[in-house]
């Protein structure tokens, strides 16, 4: 694999660690490649496999969406013993597009193939290309069996099969009249936005006060349609999932626009994001506005926060989520007057460790053991006051007596953007000074020694 | 310590309160083969029955001197004692609560020259006990109602400390408030039998007001309760408990008369209150705290750490009265929830100690403008506040009197570990479905593209 873009790319050996039998938490390229696609909204994903593959995962994202939900609808072939054995797979697939054309009319069919199907070797991309054909709607194919690797490879099928099969089909709708004199509207796209539990939406009007019209946000609260027109924006943000970089990447290559990575957790970081698109679209008008809106914005969230910052300042945080969390996440607890002592770099590419180092200085402590034992032990270590990760290790860390602020994807509250920050400081502050952990770190009055080994 | 105002206006909008004299006969239908009788017009009586069916969903015991316009202006007292004759005739009752109201308070009512008259015209039910209690509903509340009542009980059927019957050191007192429900009653028998210890528990709603059939079918007095018998042996207990502020007055004159040492618990919800309780029954039984316990109380624990995110920062608003008000912001508040607003029906001295920035003794119009003034994202009170919750888009839990709309309700434990631990889950689970998420962006470039006209899926 080639990928000019990642920081792992020079490296003799490859980037992405193997996992070890008997000790790996976390998704296959399938789930990756599901998740990255699943918030395009007016899509029906279609799942090729067994119930295994759908049976337990279905709707459980907290993306949202400003309209259909359609998304939201649970697909599964659901292949069984006799499809198998009789080879009847592909024939199903073919009815199962069938009906879904017929009951839901959807934008586009997009069809997961997962590890049965492709050790079966159907012949998916045939029956993806008769059914399209016949029934007059884009099918396209996601080859994701969960065995070809992780999560992140899994963002990279999707990224590249929307790349290969959607983007470039389509151009935008005609801009919109010209509303304010002198102001100018540029197109941009959003790549690995997700917009869990609508938290773009804190940030969406920001951009329409700015002239900038988002073509696509790929691919939270996104439509088909609008992923046809991505190659036309004129400057890119990779917004979480060094797996995506390549989409922009290829679309500076081959359409000339310019990308940058950022984020919008944190007040710092949404500032910055904004004004990279100022610096890349070369507008010094955009400029000005952009400078006059991080001002107001950024005192609006200062007032907000000073109460939980007040009673925040001092906490020592460990975050544990990997990828571009682990230090997007860093700057927000600085906003905060939090400290963070260490940070997970689980999916951490060598960029997103750089990052980290100029964040938290060379000597920051990075943990790239995945295991929660090890996690727990390790929070106990750096005396950290509150664990920031993923809901995988929101049972653990509880059950052993820790605070924990779960910032993983199937959440339904919103962190991006300066409405987000403010929400941030207000469940940090919730979670970390919980009267709970008093509580139930006391022995009751019959009994001498204290829970935890007594280190909550 | 917190300011409570009194609402000065003229008009109550939305009661929350209900008088004395009904809280007066939820006491006495605590009592085993008792009739509540309320001294007063019939509509008095007839309307806290209907409240009481509704509530429990059972037939109630209940029954009046329906004082006419001459009675009310030519003195009532053969009313009463025709009232206590029938009753005892027709009824069978081994005790009657004499309850006054309003109306025979005005009246000017003598209650105990009456009961004189009654024991002298009608020697033949001399065996069934009389308990006054003067609960005029221009005083009080529910709950204090309840509390005199309890307070009439003990002056009235506990025997004096000179014919202290043997003490029996496995045997228990438990005063009750009206803030206990059946459920909770039945929560803390077993919790005190988990020690090897006896309770006699006075009143004893959790033992006539649970809703169980009997092989009589239906009887005209109350279901269950406390024994006569039992209530006879009360000076000979070990120690008493005592649950809920409303009733200090009723410990203070069973301790007076009976010498019993007394442990007083202004709640058992939460894990402090309930391991206060629980460390107090281990001392008296001089027992190991059970496995079983041991167990309940893990298991509240892990449900505190599951939902401290969901409840910890709620902006909660309760309306009840005073006991029920200061056990539940107490226990709300060791979750990290704010208390935003709170509404007691009558004034407590204790509820200046309820942790809340708003404390308003008054309806539930006050109650529905501070909640929507406070950003309430929960509210706590009875049924009645079904249409509050939903003007205000917040969740409902239904607590108090009446909850007339949910079966089972008088069945739901508040107290204990795993009542504590339902409750938990309850708030949370309302917290939940009523979450506000960020409403959606509709961005201005969406303008005559086909994202204006986007309706949700479904099969078409």
């Amino acid at each position: 694999m080639d990928e000019p873009a990642c920081a792992h790319n020079g490296k003799s050996k490859s980037g992405c660690a193997k996992p070890q039998p008997g000790a790996t938490q976390g998704g296959c390229c399938f789930d990756g490649a599901r998740n990255a696609l699943l918030p395009i909204a007016d899509v029906a994903h279609l799942v090729h496999g067994p119930i295994g593959c759908t049976g337990s995962s279905w709707d459980n994202r907290g993306t949202r969406s400003s309209g259909t939900d359609l998304y939201r609808i649970g697909m599964t072939t659901d292949l069984s013993e006799m499809d198998v054995i009789l080879g009847r797979g592909a024939k199903k697939l073919y009815q199962a597009i069938r009906r879904i054309a017929e009951t839901y009319r959807p934008a586009a069919v997009f069809v997961y193939v997962t590890c049965v199907p492709a050790m079966q070797g159907d012949d998916v991309a045939v029956v993806i290309k008769n059914a399209s054909a016949k029934f007059g709607l884009p099918v396209v194919l996601i080859d994701c069996a969960g065995f070809y690797g992780n999560k992140n490879l899994g963002n990279r099928i999707a990224g590249d099969a929307i790349y290969k099969y959607v983007i470039g089909t389509r151009e935008p709708d005609p801009p919109p009249k010209v509303e304010r004199p002198g102001i100018v509207t540029h197109d941009v796209n959003l790549i690995g936005e997700w917009n869990v539990g609508g938290e773009f939406w804190n940030v969406a009007p920001l951009f329409d006060r700015l002239g900038l019209r988002i073509l696509c946000t790929f691919s939270g609260d996104a439509r088909f349609r609008e992923a046809q027109t991505m190659h036309r924006a004129e400057a890119n943000m990779v917004v979480c999932s060094k797996a995506m970089l390549h989409v922009a990447r290829r679309l500076k290559e081959e359409y000339g626009a310019p990308y940058f990575e950022g984020s919008f957790y944190g007040m710092a970081d949404t500032s910055a994001a904004l004004r990279h698109f100022a610096k890349l679209l070369a507008d010094p008008i955009l400029d000005s506005r952009s400078e006059e809106l991080i001002e107001q914005e950024e005192a609006r969230v200062r007032l907000a926060v000073e109460p939980y910052r007040q009673r925040l300042t001092g906490k020592r945080a460990l975050i544990f989520s990997g990828g571009y969390k682990s230090w997007s996440l860093v700057s927000a607890m600085k906003d905060l007057g939090v400290e963070v002592v260490a940070t997970g770099i689980e999916k951490s590419t060598e960029e997103d460790k750089a990052r980290i180092h100029a964040l938290m200085g060379p000597d920051a402590r990075l943990i790239s053991d995945n295991d929660q034992t090890a996690l727990i032990a390790a929070f106990h270590a750096f005396k950290a006051d509150i664990l920031i990760a993923g809901d995988r290790y929101i049972y653990p860390a509880w059950k052993s007596g820790i605070p924990l602020l779960d910032v993983d994807h199937v959440r339904r509250i919103g962190y991006a953007g300066y409405e987000g920050m403010i929400e941030l400081a207000r469940n940090l502050d919730r979670a970390a000074n919980s009267p709970v952990w008093r509580d139930i770190g006391k022995a009751p009055p019959w009994r001498a020694a204290p829970p935890f080994g007594g280190l909550a | 310590m917190n300011e409570i105002l009194f609402t000065a206006k003229p008009l109550s909008i939305n009661p929350l309160k209900a008088g004395q004299t009904i809280g007066a006969a939820l006491a006495i239908l605590g009592l085993a083969k008792s009739m509540p009788l309320e001294h007063g017009a019939r509509g008095c009586t007839s309307f806290d029955k209907l409240f009481f069916i509704r509530h429990f969903r059972e037939p109630i015991a209940l029954q009046t001197t329906a004082m006419d316009q001459f009675t009310a202006i030519l003195g009532a007292d053969g009313n009463v004692v025709e009232a206590l004759a029938t009753i005892c005739r027709k009824n069978q009752a081994e005790v009657i609560g004499l309850i006054t109201t309003g109306l025979s308070e005005m009246q000017g009512a003598d209650i105990p020259r009456t009961i004189a008259a009654f024991r002298a015209e009608c020697p033949q039910y001399a065996r069934t006990a009389i308990v006054p209690v003067s609960a005029s509903d221009t005083l009080g509340c529910l709950e204090t109602g309840f509390a005199e009542a309890v307070k009439a009980i003990v002056a009235t059927l506990v025997p004096a400390g000179e014919t202290r019957t043997p003490v029996l050191p496995h045997q228990v007192n438990v005063l009750t408030s009206a803030m206990l429900t059946p459920g909770d009653i039945d929560a803390i028998k077993i919790w005190i039998e988990a020690f090897g210890l006896t309770p006699i528990v006075l009143p004893d709603i959790g033992d006539s007001l649970d809703g169980h059939m009997i092989d009589q079918g239906f009887a005209t007095v109350s279901y269950g309760g406390t024994a006569a018998a039992d209530i006879a042996k009360i000076s000979g207990s070990a120690a008493t408990l005592v649950i809920g502020s409303s009733i200090g007055a009723a410990a203070d004159l069973l301790k007076e008369r009976t010498g019993i040492a007394d442990y007083r618990f202004p709640s058992l919800m939460g894990l402090n209150a309930c391991d206060g309780f629980t460390a107090v029954l281990s001392r008296i039984s001089g027992r190991p705290v059970p496995a079983r316990l041991e167990r309940e109380r893990a298991r509240l624990l892990d449900a505190m750490v599951d939902c401290q995110f969901q409840i910890g920062g709620a902006r909660i608003a309760i309306a009840a009265d005073a006991d029920l008000l200061t056990a539940l912001s107490a226990f709300f508040e060791s979750m990290g929830a704010s208390v935003v607003a709170a509404v007691a029906s009558a004034r407590a001295d204790y509820l200046s100690d309820v942790p809340t920035g708003s404390m308003v003794i008054g309806d539930l119009g006050d109650f529905e403008n501070l909640a929507h003034r406070n950003e309430a994202e929960l509210i706590v009170t009875n049924s009645h506040g079904v249409e509050i919750a939903r003007r205000l888009g917040a969740g409902l839990l239904r607590a108090g009197f009446p909850v007339y709309d949910s079966y089972g309700a008088p069945m739901k434990s508040w107290v204990g570990y795993a009542g504590s631990r339902q409750t938990l889950f309850d708030v949370a689970n309302l917290l939940t479905e009523h979450y506000r998420e960020i409403r959606p962006y509709r961005s201005k470039y969406w303008r005559g593209t086909p994202r204006e006209r986007e309706t949700q899926a479904g099969p078409c």
